[in-house]
Order: structure tokens, then sequence, then C-alpha cells
């Protein structure tokens, strides 16, 4: 792998790579290949660590501070997304100790709702866009999405890319897109949906973070959730070592996402010994790492009911979105 | 001719949960002993993990029972009275066992245990009617009530009484549509392992039932805490433990039955009566307007 020299601007020292798609398709086939059997073996070697009660303490309430409370569905209203943002300012009504998340993440015409909702709380706003989930429409559409999203006071966009351009091998159409999208957020953070389940091997799941992190994405994230599989342990590793290895060459923090199937607190515990052991204490942030979850969330709070009261608690203890 | 001495084949019996048969969590047994004081069989001894796990199942279970149609639970009670009909010899052969009974007295007790599953049965679909009803109400509406069952039950099964004791806190909790969690007797848990199989064959579906075999007063304060609980059966808890037990249910509102006594009070052989079946279940109340 030819890493260029630490710099303060990635697409400058990147220049000559996205020259062309061969050359572009040259570095990305330069990357080292991953070994499938051993990234499954050590994601599930990290995945067994036992965590003790203290830590754990600090795990639940790390894990829901991290969370993007998600609501994606056709039936989406207004009331739905209000209700969400309650949820995300105030997981645990009947304990306020409990952390707010760190987003609520919704379709674009909701966004107005959440911005009005949840105020300069600090919890975010994020929208899907680029015609999510499927990612088909053309350019116009997707960049028309995320404007759209943008103004309506969205500070976080989830783009998806294209699958069909990257497996087909048309890297640079998928890196332009990327580009184009970060231009249009302007201020607002990007996160780049890979939909790791449609890209059949690790990889290209290496390949396609760095495409991403060379066009400027800030976030790069496993799935839309539409899909299975959605997030594994062994793709999150891998996209985790990317941004650990992109930091290292660039001196740029990526955040990572992984999304869709997280539901218990066992798993998202797994995520976080995994966040540590493989891009290090940096990431084990809500700037740089988050769960896109929804109905993680309310195993986290049953967790953490049950070890603030000492007795198993019951679904009946919290709300159902 | 000589015959060859065989070895003793003695068993490890496992708990039933979720419509499994799982060996403890805790992989702890203990062991099971006669009415004469031989060694008999090992049993799992649950923990509170396996607790836990059982009230999960049955939470899971629930509402599609709860939903069936009070008829079909019927059909599926009347259907695992059968089948210990069909099992007669080895039930009447592990009441002997376990409570060290004569041959006639455990096939009375086979016999009783045979007849309550009926009994309760027959109630499933005519509950309603006896404890529900509508209320008389001056105003130019109706108002109707109706049973409606109370959640997940967790039993503690009578100690003496090992298998007549242990149908007649299941059967009730189960024929209104709540699912059970029961503990059996600690030193006689046999006939609780057999019925156990007995279920899994029969058509009640998985988590409806689940039987756990170990100490009621260990398993009991966690199950008693637990807020996913909706209601304690104490028969076969001693009173001193009961009190207790009554005490934490408070803090998460749960019904408790019975409210004081101990299976030494209970004579399972006489008639049973409704009292267990109104036990677990609420009553909702519904008013609706006569029209014209």
């Amino acid at each position: 792998m030819s890493t260029p020299t630490a710099t303060t601007d990635p697409a400058s020292a990147y220049a000559d790579v996205v020259r062309d798609n061969a050359s572009l398709r040259a570095f990305l086939y330069g990357l080292p290949g991953v070994d499938q059997v051993g990234a499954d073996a050590r994601a599930a070697a990290l995945g067994g660590r036992s965590i003790k009660t203290d830590a754990k303490k600090w795990a639940v309430d790390t894990a829901i501070s991290m969370i993007d409370l998600t609501t994606l569905e056709g039936a989406d209203t207004p009331g739905k997304v209000r209700s969400l943002c309650a949820k995300a300012l105030q997981p645990d009504p009947s304990d306020l100790t409990a952390p707010h998340t760190a987003a609520v993440c919704v379709y674009g015409d909701m966004v107005r709702y959440a911005v009005e909702a949840l105020g300069d709380s600090g919890v975010g706003v994020a929208a899907v866009a680029t015609a999510f989930p499927s990612g088909r429409a053309s350019e116009a559409v997707k960049l028309a999405d995320v404007k759209d999203a943008v103004d309506a006071g969205a500070s976080e966009i989830d783009m998806v890319i294209d699958r069909g351009a990257y497996l087909s091998g048309r890297y640079l159409d998928v890196y332009d897109s990327i580009v184009k999208v970060k231009a249009a957020c302007g201020s607002a953070h990007l996160k780049v949906i890979f939909e790791t389940g449609e890209l059949a091997t690790y990889d290209n799941v290496r390949r396609v973070s760095w495409l991403a992190m060379i066009a400027g994405a800030d976030f790069i994230k496993t799935s839309t959730g539409k899909i299975q599989p959605a997030a594994t342990p062994p793709v999150t590793m891998i996209m985790l070592e990317a941004v650990r290895d992109w930091y290292a060459a660039t001196g740029r923090h990526v955040g990572v996402k992984p999304a869709g199937g997280i539901r218990t607190t066992k798993d998202a515990m797994k995520y976080l010994v995994i966040v540590n052991e493989v891009a290090g204490e940096d990431w084990l942030d809500p700037a740089l790492f988050r769960f896109g979850a929804s109905s993680l969330l309310n195993d986290l709070l049953l967790q953490r009911q049950r070890m603030s009261t000492g007795r198993y608690s019951g679904p009946d203890y919290v709300t159902v979105d | 001719m000589t015959t060859k001495p065989r070895l003793s084949v003695m068993k490890t019996y496992k708990l039933y949960v979720d419509g499994k048969f799982p060996r403890s969590e805790s992989g702890r047994t203990y062991e099971v002993y006669d009415g004469k004081g031989t060694f008999v069989a090992n049993a799992a001894k649950a923990s509170r993990k396996d607790a836990r796990d059982a009230v999960v199942a049955a939470r899971k279970a629930q509402s599609g029972w709860a939903g069936a149609t009070a008829y079909n639970r019927g059909q599926i009670l009347y259907r695992v009275a059968e089948m210990i009909e069909g099992r007669r010899a080895q039930f009447v052969d592990d009441v002997r066992t376990a409570e060290g009974a004569t041959a006639p007295a455990a096939n009375r007790i086979v016999d009783a245990a045979i007849d309550r599953w009926v009994w309760y049965a027959g109630w499933t679909d005519k509950f309603s009617q006896v404890v529900g009803g509508a209320n008389p109400v001056a105003g130019p509406y109706f108002n109707l009530s109706t049973p409606e069952p109370t959640g997940v039950v967790v039993a503690f099964a009578p100690q003496g009484s090992s298998l007549l004791g242990l149908v007649s806190v299941i059967a009730p909790i189960i024929a209104t549509g709540n699912s059970v969690v029961a503990v059996s007797s600690y030193a006689r848990p046999l006939p609780a392992i057999t019925l156990a199989e007995v279920v899994a064959t029969s058509d009640v579906p998985s988590g409806v039932v689940n039987l756990l075999t170990g100490d009621a007063a260990e398993i009991g304060p966690w199950m008693a805490d637990h807020a996913d609980v909706n209601a304690l059966d104490l028969t076969g808890v001693d009173a001193d433990v009961a009190t207790d037990l009554q005490i934490r249910s408070a803090q998460t509102l749960k019904r408790v039955f019975p409210a004081r006594s101990s299976d030494r009070d209970t004579d399972f052989e006489g008639d049973p009566g409704t009292a267990r079946l109104a036990a677990f279940v609420e009553t909702k109340t519904v008013w609706h307007p006569i029209g014209t």
C-alpha cells in the first residue's frame, strides 16, 4: 500500500489517486486484502470478553449517548418524530441521570419537526438523503434531497452510495458523488452508508471505506438497516481498522457507525470492546462512534434500571417507541 | 441360567424452559431421594438466571396464548389430560417414589390429577360468564365486565403434594390465558419433570408452561422483585419466606396468591372451586352506548 505522507489536507495528498478511474482502482486494489477467517475469529474473540459491573455501568451510559435514535418507516408521522425526540432528550423519565442520545435520525421531510422538538439541546438531527435506502435516483435529485434536509436544519446527513456503480467498478463515479454530496452538506456532517450486506466481500468493505474517506466522509456507516445482513462485528472491525489507518496517514479522525441488527446491550458492549481494541480510546466518543438503532435503547434502559434498582425490569417499564 | 448384573441407569433430569429441556445455566444439580431415603436421580438446581430466562420465555408466549380462543385453550388442556392418562403407569410410579405412597394411594392421586386437568379444561370458555357480565347501570349505555389474564405468573408448587398439588397450581393459571413459570417441590421433583415431558409433547405452545426444579427460597426473592412478573402463587412457600416475598412484590404491584397460607392448609383432593382461576385475572370494564 502506498501511503501518502501525513498532511492536513487529505484531498491534495490523494489528488493523484483520484485522477481517473484506473488510478483509483489501482490504489484500492493496492490496499492489503482482508483474511476473512482471521477477521471473523478476531471479532468473535473480542466480542467474547466478560464486562464487569462498574465497566458495564459506564458502557451502558456510553452506548446510550452514542445512539442515533432512528425511525425510517413509510408510516412515520410528525407525531411519531416528536415522541422519538422526547425519548432522545430524556430516555428514561423515571431516572433523570440517564444521558441523552447522540442524535435522532429521520427522513428528510421529517427534519423540521425534529429540529423544532430538539431545539438547542445538543441532540443532533440526522437525515437520510440521496434516495435512501436504494440510492437509485439521478444526481440532481440526490443533491436536491441533501440540500432540502440541510435547509430544514439537519446537522448530519446520511447518504447511501450507489452500490451498483461500485460493484461494476465505476469507483470514480462513487467518489464524485460523495464529493458533490459533501459540498452540498455545507457545515453538516456527512455519513456515508455502504450497505455492506450488498458488497459481498470484506475486501470490498476495506476498499469502499478508503474511497469514502478520500472523498471527504466525516463518518462511515455500515448499512441502511433495510437489507440483511446489516451491521456485523467483523465488518465494523474492518471499518475501524480503515479509520485508524486513515488517521495514521492523514491525522484526520473519521467516525464509524454500525447500523441495523444491534438490539441488545450485550451486542452493544461487543462493539465497544472492538472499538477500543481496534481504533483506540479516541473513538469511544459519540463524536466518532455511533449506533444506528432504535430497539437497542430500550434494552440499554432495562439494563440500566436493573443495575440501579437491583431488580430485573420488564418491557412495560420503557416506552414503546 | 445366570442373569448378568446390570448397571443402574440414574438419570440427571433437566429443566423445562421455552419448550426445551436445558441444563441449569449454573451447572448445578442436587440429589433426589425416594420416600425411604434411597437415591433415585439427580435433578437440575435452577438458578436465578434460569428463572429469568423462563420469565422471558413466558412473556414471549403469553400474548399468543391469551389470544387463542378459550375453546382452543380448553382443547389443549384436555389434550394434556389425555397424555397424562396415556402415561398413567409412569405417573403412579413417580408418585409412589416421590411421596412414599402406597399403590392404591398413588393411583388415587393420579386419577385426581387427571380429573383436575379436565376440570380446568372445561372452565376455559365458561369462566368469563361466571365472573364477568353486564353490570346494571342507570344510564343509556351498557356496562360490561370481562376477565383478562394477568400475564406472567410465577408459581411455587406445593412441597408435599408432588403431582396433584402441582397440577392444581399450574392448570388454573394457564386456563385463563396466563403463562406460568412453576418451581416444583424441592424434595419431590420427579412427577413435575414427567409432567414437563407431557406438556412438551402435547399442543401447549412453547413458553406457556415452564418448569424449574430447585429451591423456592433461593429463586423466590428474584422473582418477587422481577418487574416483568405480574403475579406470584405462593402455595408452596414457607410462611416466613412468603411474608418476605409479599413485601417485595408490593414494590412492583404484583398480585399474590394466596395472601396467607401454606400448602399444609390446602386439601388438594377436595373440591377445587374457582378461587384459583379468579386469582390470576384482571377485570376489564367497558362502557358502550346503547344506540337507537
